[in-house]
């Protein structure tokens, strides 16, 4: 089960904490991975840790037209049509509404949100001919909830879910899935710099007594990447330990 | 019959599943061959890959019978 081999995945933000630990599960189950991001040095650490099998097509989301040919540069790499593509590049730029700068909002829109769209157009093509594909958003319970400080980000996120929606409806029909998954509070290195007292307060809206760490967001994708999730379209996986329950 | 409408048909009737018969350059791919708006997308990406030419999507929207496509298809070869 969960066999990926023979596939070939695009995972954007592959430098950063959850997207690194997505793309050696979807490598370790036999696919081919594309690395994305903007820090080469990191990227070219990632392909040299996982060896064959794993690629490099560097992108600066924030850059529509790098956006738009990132598809094309990484079946380039990789030889082969993109089966999976798993939007996981994400940015904060938290600060109450009324300090907001437009910058900020702008920023945050485009590389979380604009940046999917760009994305999946590119990527639906190829997958409509091969009448197969797998199409994956990496949101946050913050896209369901809400947070105060973060409008723009939970704007950005409760969009790709309204997108992916949107889209599984449209290429359903063609053997396409659009999901997305919802982490809630995930270990990192920003997680680390809580202190005991913050940490407590986290942990006690969480039911699972933990932070979730990065392979469990990566055990969700690995999932909905399989064919054997073939049949779950539209969807958004929560991995939150029970944090918010939707 | 000419070459481009031969082709044509055959994509057509490959990608709807079209009963030949029925595949006639008058035949409007949404009302007479049962097309929905995603089938003409890939008919006209089949279309572009087939003959090796770009068709802009305000072009495309004027695409609406088999005829309409080898037309122009046609004009853009000759071009
Ligand atoms: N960690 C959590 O608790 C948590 C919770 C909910 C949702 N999420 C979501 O999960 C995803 C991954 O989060 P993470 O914790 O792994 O974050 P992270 O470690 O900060 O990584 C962010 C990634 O996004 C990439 N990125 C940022 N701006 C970019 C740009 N302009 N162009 C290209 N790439 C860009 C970064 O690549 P470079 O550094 O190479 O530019 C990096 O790989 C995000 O979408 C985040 O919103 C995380």
């Amino acid at each position: 089960m969960f066999e990926l081999t023979g596939k070939t995945a695009l995972v954007t933000g592959a430098t950063g904490g959850l997207g690194a630990e997505i793309a050696r599960a979807l490598h370790k189950q036999g696919a081919k991975v594309v690395l994305s991001g903007t820090r080469e040095n990191v990227l070219a650490d990632l392909a040299a840790e996982l060896g064959d099998n794993a690629f490099i097509a560097a992108a600066n989301l924030s850059d529509s037209a790098s956006v738009d040919g990132l598809v094309a540069k990484a079946e380039e790499a990789a030889g082969s049509g993109l089966d999976i593509l798993i939007a996981n590049a994400g940015i904060t730029r938290d600060g109450l509404l009324m300090r907001m700068k437009d910058e900020d909002w702008d920023t945050v829109i485009k590389v979380n949100l604009e940046a999917y769209f760009r994305l999946a157009r590119a990527a639906t093509k190829g997958m409509m001919k091969r009448r197969s594909g797998r199409i994956i958003g990496i949101t946050s319970v913050v896209g369901v909830t809400g947070n105060p400080g973060q409008t723009n980000y939970a704007a950005s996120k409760a969009g790709m879910i309204g997108f992916s929606k949107a889209l599984a409806q449209e290429v359903g029909s063609r053997g396409i899935t659009v999901n997305c998954i919802a982490p809630g509070f995930i270990a990192s290195p920003m997680t680390e710099e809580l202190n005991d007292a913050q940490r407590a307060t986290i942990l006690q809206r969480i039911p699972a007594g933990a932070l979730g760490n990065g392979a469990d967001i990566a055990a969700a994708a690995v999932y909905l990447a399989s064919n054997e999730a073939g049949y779950v379209t539209g969807h958004t996986l929560h991995v939150n330990g029970g944090m918010a329950m939707i | 019959m000419s070459e481009v409408l031969e082709r044509v048909r055959k994509i057509v009737i490959d990608h709807l599943d079209a009963d030949p018969d029925k595949v006639t350059e008058k035949a409007s791919f949404i009302d007479d061959l049962e097309a929905d708006s995603l089938d003409i997308v890939e008919l006209v990406m089949a279309f572009e890959e087939e003959f090796d030419i770009e068709i802009p999507d305000d072009s495309a929207e004027h695409i609406l019978t088999v005829g309409d496509a080898v037309n122009y298809i046609q004009d853009k070869l000759a071009a």
